[in-house]
């Protein structure tokens, strides 16, 4: 698609929102959803929104939850424990000037500013399922870059065996954090070839745009084929460590929230059935699929694992 | 309502006013249900309508027994005996809204797949408990009307309709268990019904002929 227009123009510019995305889960379904899909992307013309330029990436092509759902049902607990609270609480949080730390077992540790991490990674779009543990789903256009690129800049030594994650401490801007709902600050953590794996994503953005707060602005983690709540939001530190590190769900309630926290139909929460989910938009439940159906790309990461040992 | 000069017989007060006082009884226990109608019309219920809608209708329902509840107490301390007479109203009310969460539960969360529903009682402590309090009510509901009342004897009535002091508790602990972290409000009805029981307990001891405050008159509740 070749589309002329004026230097300050963009795509996005021209084209009707709905026509736009319509566009864009075509060019996903003709990119294939195999990582192939990363090079096919990059052919077409970049986007550029709010500062955001970046490519198409590795994607489903089933259709994304509207913005407004994605941006207004939200766990955030910082800002609240109800899904609209986030939206509605979190209009004095500052996500910029945001500095990140990333250390531990690495050779190059470093402290580095959100726009410049922006501007050193090449910035990709991907559209990925995103299952929560408590029987919900969506389908949600991140925009980011892989963990793995971040990571492989600070030279991570033998020891660096789990990654953890720290996020921010801000009680005057997070209401949610007045209250010990959970050990605050929150933390969760990956081990290395989870963190590694080209699927996991730092996200930057949403729907082409600037991360919104409410979403875990300016930096979070996703991990499409983990719980939701995997996804740790608004990140100030990333470390290399030897141990498996704690991580706040599973603090809380050790046997209802496991660290690896892998999507699992056939493991359900002691409370709740986990073998299907609600697709935001849709009236009927649907099968709730092995790894958020991601097996085919991160199964052989726990081959020879008991996952209801593992859950 | 108008003071009475000292020492004049209290008049019942007129149909019309009473009538007029049910009414906004009726609209207020109604009030819930249509506001919530009209958010789901409007797709004010947010992302997840479905779960906020099973939510909303179970703590009404809640609200309304813990008000139901509310009322004995409230007719003694304030020392306005008729106000008892909403006791049924309230309490059917309540019975309705949690029909109505369980119908949603059922028709529209699980869409009449009564396999998993049973799996669901089975495995689920939130559900089995639920599920036993809604049993339990049905009983209170069919044996609400004046002729039950008559057919059973006054005694056997009140010792039938004392399960809600079980029925209620069971009604928290289903929301307790189901919340994933934030167990505030979940206690906070808890402790509202400690409350309401606690006064009963007190009152019990107080007009208790043995307790030193008794005042000599039959114990009722």
């Amino acid at each position: 698609m070749l589309i002329r227009h004026a230097p300050d123009l963009t795509d996005n510019d021209v084209t009707d929102h709905s026509l736009y995305l319509k566009r864009r889960t075509l060019m996903a379904g003709l990119a294939g959803v195999g990582l192939a899909g990363v090079a096919a992307g990059e052919a077409q013309s970049r986007q550029a929104k709010a500062g955001l330029a970046f490519t198409k990436g590795f994607s489903t092509t089933e259709k994304p939850t509207p913005k407004d759902d994605i941006t207004r049902y939200n766990n955030f607990y910082e800002f609240g424990v109800d899904k609209g609270d986030p939206a509605e609480k979190s209009g004095r949080f500052k996500p910029r000037p945001w500095t990140v730390r990333i250390d531990g077992a690495c050779e190059a540790p470093r402290t580095i500013g959100i726009e410049d991490l922006i501007k050193a990674n090449r910035l990709e779009e991907r559209i990925y399922r995103m299952r929560c543990v408590e029987g919900w789903s969506m389908v949600i256009p991140w925009v980011g870059f892989p963990l793995k690129d971040l990571l492989t800049s600070v030279k991570p030594t033998s020891k660096a065996k789990y990654v953890a994650f720290e996020t921010v401490m801000r009680p005057s801007e997070m209401p949610g954090q007045g209250w010990n709902t959970l050990d605050w600050p929150y933390r969760e953590g990956l081990r290395i070839d989870e963190a590694m794996h080209p699927l996991t994503l730092m996200a930057v953005g949403l729907y082409g745009d600037v991360l919104p707060n409410q979403n875990g602005a300016p930096l979070r983690l996703v991990v499409p084929w983990k719980y939701g709540f995997k996804g740790a939001k608004s990140i100030v530190r990333i470390s290399l460590v030897e141990k498996q590190p704690v991580t706040a769900w599973n603090k809380l309630a050790p046997r209802e929230y496991g660290f690896y926290s892998n999507v699992n139909p056939a493991v359900d929460h002691p409370r709740w059935s986990q073998a299907t989910e609600r697709r935001i938009g849709e009236f009927r439940r649907r099968d709730t699929l092995p790894f958020n159906g991601y097996g085919e790309w991160v199964a052989d990461l726990y081959r020879g694992m008991d996952l209801k040992t593992f859950y | 309502m108008a003071s009475h000069p000292k020492g004049a017989v209290k008049k019942r007060p007129s149909k019309l006013r009473d009538n007029l006082v049910y009414a906004l009884v009726w609209a207020a226990c109604f009030a819930p249900v249509v506001w919530l109608a009209w958010k789901g019309y409007a797709g004010a219920l947010g992302a997840n309508p479905i779960e906020a809608l099973i939510r909303q209708l179970g703590v009404w329902g809640l609200r309304l027994l813990l008000i139901g509840l509310a009322i004995t107490p409230a007719a003694k301390i304030l020392k306005k005996p008729r106000l008892v007479r909403f006791r049924r109203t309230i309490g059917l009310f309540a019975f309705s809204y949690i029909a109505l969460h369980l119908v949603s539960y059922v028709g529209v969360d699980l869409f009449f797949d009564f396999k998993q529903l049973w799996k669901d009682i089975l495995k689920r402590p939130f559900i089995t408990l639920g599920m036993l309090g809604f049993l339990l009510l049905i009983p209170l509901a069919v044996t609400s009307t004046n002729g039950w009342v008559i057919r059973m004897g006054r005694a056997a009535w009140s010792r039938l309709h004392r399960l809600i002091y079980l029925i209620v508790p069971l009604g928290v602990a289903h929301y307790y268990l189901l919340v994933k972290a934030d167990h505030r409000p979940p206690l906070v009805y808890g402790a509202i019904f400690a409350l309401l029981m606690g006064w009963r307990a007190w009152e019990a001891w107080r007009v208790s002929p043995g307790s030193a405050a008794g005042t000599g008159r039959p114990a009722r509740r």
